[in-house]
């Protein structure tokens, strides 16, 4: 099984402990986080292992590059403990879980790997997606979502059979090296968490915020600019790849949207919800969904925008109700194309 | 009098086109989906009033001809198959919605009308009122579904089985007398059975055999405008009457069902207990969901079990009504067959009436959809116990047709009552009930129908 590379020492010499003072569901003075911390690195139970929300957001607050979300999540499993309902959690084990139904492929680029989202192929059109080819489904799956569930063995048992899968039968028989990933839980899982496991990803993960992007950047003459306001529903998958943010900035540039300035974006962003949700946290829930879309309304957006097709279908009602339109990055750009 | 001159004497009441003795008619209505054997009718008939209606059942009495009433024909457990030939009386064209009171909320069909069609006429014409579907086709009718004493998505919450909604009928007695029941009977209104005595339930539950419905007052209830779904999970069975306990107890719940099944695969194993809720506005929805999760909680604190996410497509899918899902798992094993042994049975009897199906159907290789609707806020429950099967399969049609038999005899003993059931399973019943009760039940059929015409071989003695 592949091992996490963790450094516990770096961690125990670690003075400002962002991980868990950063975390914007915990509320631990210095002290206690440093107890906490502690308590983590030696593999006892800790408050943070049951009160963590799973949002990802200490892989990008940790000044260390330690991951220790990743740590969390192994010591959670380690000691038995269930962010999510034991049913649940089983229920989405089988689930997910590969059927063996793939077959070699002839694909060109760009390809476009929808995750388990086949649902959303239908954003997988136009100028912008022009020749695209897409794989999707249980086969090619990353199961990162399993971090939600304290379940690191089954994306260490999974993983390296969707990377085997996904170059067997979709990239080799097709003389296609780069997989544009349309969620970034794909593209964190083979940037980050492949990595920090010691997973080699024989590919090219592309961003589909750089793919979107730099197909924009070729389309520039026909682009009409929205001229609209657009509040970002930042991912927890984003916080594995934070490198790529700056595209939603770019991206809004060329399409002439603004990204008005809120408490809850970028490195503050709040959660959709939803798996704190599955966790019945549901007043936590109520809370965090209240305060970020009155922070979207404040900043006076028309539209939020979405990366994640899970945040969309958890917070695309309420932010609908509160009268901003909720879409998809991809369908965004198709907008400022006159699509 | 011979066949042919029964027939044009019933041409002769209802219009030529409305009688057939054609070879593909008596196919189709020999049978029903369900692995009952087929029985040909003499002749299909489908009268257009209640006036059509008497003088078939006066002609018929005079002959000692069977006759069979039929609404939708999707009882599946041969109800309207005529055991003893004769008559097939196709209620179907007498469909329509006579009355609607607002104020009162009740509506007065015909007994051909169709369960969608009165929720589209309700839609269309009064959409603040809404009658309780059963999960059955659109096709079903209201009368076939209140003879069977059939429920619906509001059996949970506005007073039980659909045959508990009834404010009035109009029935022709096997004798061709038209006779009315409930407040229809003194006052023009169709708004209530009490304050007289209570003659309806002659009719209610009787499998035809006591006469044909040929009208019905029905209530009808506020609509409101917004609606939502919970569904819990959990892996223990001896669970499932706990969480429905809790929910039934917040007054909150709309409808509540209960499912079991081994498909899809990620849900084998485990139970489902779907809580639809409606409210007037945005805030008392709320509430409501939070107080049904607020009953819960120190049962999910424990993570043993829990409310699941429902993505939206899964979700527009649980707010449907009728609920599809099981009409879907009728088709499962393709070729068209598809049964179930209907069960009333007090609620505490879930876990054991789960068990004892696995059991059977593990014995019968067969698979298996179990389930419950909650009716009158927890007084009972509607358990089913499902076998879709392939009709070519003649095995399988065996094999189902035995696990039907040995559930029947399994429900009985858990201390409930096989619903709607074949002629074979109320053997069963009568076998097991009170002396008194049976012999009452054979002596009010004796005055309803003296000529012992209507539906024979139902509710008998063997």
């Amino acid at each position: 099984m592949p091992e996490l590379q963790f450094d516990p020492d770096l961690c125990a010499a670690c003075t400002s402990i962002d991980c868990i003072m950063k975390c914007q569901y915990l509320s631990l003075d210095l002290a206690r986080a440093r107890e906490e911390r502690m308590r983590i690195i030696q593999g006892e139970m800790s408050s943070v292992l049951e009160d963590c929300v799973t949002c990802y957001a200490c892989e990008e607050y940790c000044p260390h590059g330690n991951h220790p979300f990743y740590h969390i999540v192994e010591q959670q499993e380690r000691l038995g403990v269930h962010p999510v309902p034991i049913p649940i959690e089983k229920s989405q084990v089988v689930m997910m879980a590969p059927r063996g139904r793939m077959q070699e492929m002839d694909l060109k680029s760009p390809l476009i790997n929808m995750c388990f989202f086949s649902i959303m192929k239908s954003t997988i059109r136009g100028a912008l997606f022009e020749g695209a080819t897409t794989i999707e489904g249980s086969d090619i799956f990353c199961n990162l979502m399993f971090l939600h569930f304290a379940r690191n063995s089954t994306i260490k048992e999974r993983l390296p059979l969707m990377i085997d899968n996904i170059m067997r039968f979709a990239l080799k028989p097709s003389g296609v090296q780069d997989v544009i990933c349309y969620h970034d839980e794909c593209y964190g899982t083979y940037t980050s968490w492949a990595r920090a496991f010691g997973i080699e990803v024989p590919f090219r993960p592309v961003h589909l915020f750089d793919y979107l992007y730099h197909r924009l950047a070729a389309l520039k003459d026909r682009i009409r600019p929205l001229g609209v306001k657009v509040a970002y529903q930042r991912p927890c998958s984003n916080r594995l790849c934070p490198e790529t943010d700056h595209y939603v900035d770019d991206i809004f540039t060329l399409i002439g949207a603004d990204r008005p300035k809120r408490t809850y974006d970028y490195g503050n962003a709040l959660c959709c919800g939803g798996v704190a949700e599955a966790a019945q946290r549901f007043e936590l829930v109520d809370d965090i969904r209240a305060k970020n879309v009155a922070d979207m309304k404040a900043a006076g957006v028309q539209y939020c925008v979405f990366n994640c097709p899970f945040c969309f279908w958890t917070l695309a009602e309420p932010v609908a109700k509160a009268g901003i339109f909720p879409i998809m990055m991809s369908d965004l750009c198709h907008l400022s194309l006159g699509e | 009098m011979v066949q042919s001159a029964i027939n044009g004497k019933l041409k002769a009441i209802v219009g030529e086109a409305y009688v057939s003795d054609a070879a593909e008619e008596i196919f189709i209505y020999s049978r029903d989906q369900g692995v009952q054997d087929p029985h040909n009718p003499d002749v299909v008939v489908l009268p257009g009033s209640t006036e059509e209606v008497k003088g078939i059942i006066q002609l018929a009495a005079a002959e000692k001809i069977p006759v069979v009433p039929m609404g939708g024909g999707l009882v599946l457990s041969g109800l309207t198959v005529p055991l003893k030939g004769g008559i097939v009386l196709d209620m179907k064209r007498m469909n329509h919605v006579i009355e609607v009171n607002e104020h009162s909320h009740y509506a007065v069909v015909e007994a051909g009308t169709s369960q969608g069609m009165l929720d589209a006429h309700l839609k269309k014409h009064h959409p603040g009122l809404k009658h309780s579907l059963p999960d059955a086709p659109p096709a079903a009718t209201i009368a076939g579904n209140i003879a069977i004493h059939g429920s619906g998505h509001l059996s949970q919450s506005e007073g039980g089985f659909h045959s508990e909604m009834v404010t009035g009928l109009e029935v022709v007695l096997g004798t061709g007398e038209v006779v009315k029941l409930g407040s229809c009977s003194t006052v023009p209104g169709w708004f209530s059975r009490a304050p007289l005595p209570d003659l309806v339930g002659l009719f209610l539950g009787w499998n035809g055999t006591t006469g044909v419905i040929t009208k019905i007052g029905l209530k009808l209830f506020p609509r409101p405008k917004f609606h939502d779904v919970l569904v819990y999970m959990t892996e223990d069975i001896d669970l499932a009457p706990v969480v429905l306990n809790r929910v039934i107890a917040t007054s909150m719940a709309e409808d509540i069902n209960y499912a079991l099944a081994p498909k899809p695969d990620y849900l084998r194993g485990f139970q489902m207990i779907v809580i639809n809720f409606t409210a007037n506005t945005e805030d008392e929805l709320n509430f409501k969901r939070k107080n049904i999760r607020a009953v819960m909680k120190d049962l999910y604190a424990t993570k043993e079990s829990g409310f699941m996410p429902v993505p939206p497509n899964m979700k527009a899918g649980f707010l449907e009504a009728p609920q599809k899902a099981l009409s879907k798992f009728a088709d499962v094993r393709k070729g068209g067959g598809f049964e179930y042994v209907g069960a009333i049975m007090p609620i505490e009897q879930i876990p054991a009436a789960c068990r004892a199906g696995m059991e059977i159907t593990s014995r019968h290789s067969i698979t298996y959809s179990l389930g419950a609707r909650i009716i009158g806020r927890g007084h009972a429950v509607m358990f089913f116990f499902a076998y879709p099967f392939n009709r070519v399969d003649l095995d399988e049609v065996e094999r189902v047709k035995k696990a039907l038999e040995d559930t029947n005899e399994s429900v009985l003993k858990l201390g409930g009552i096989p619903w709607k059931t074949e002629v074979q399973g109320q053997r069963l019943i009568l076998d097991q009930m009170d002396p008194a009760t049976r012999s009452l039940i054979q002596r009010i059929r004796g005055v309803l129908d003296p000529a012992g015409i209507m539906n024979p071989g139902n509710w008998e003695v063997a």
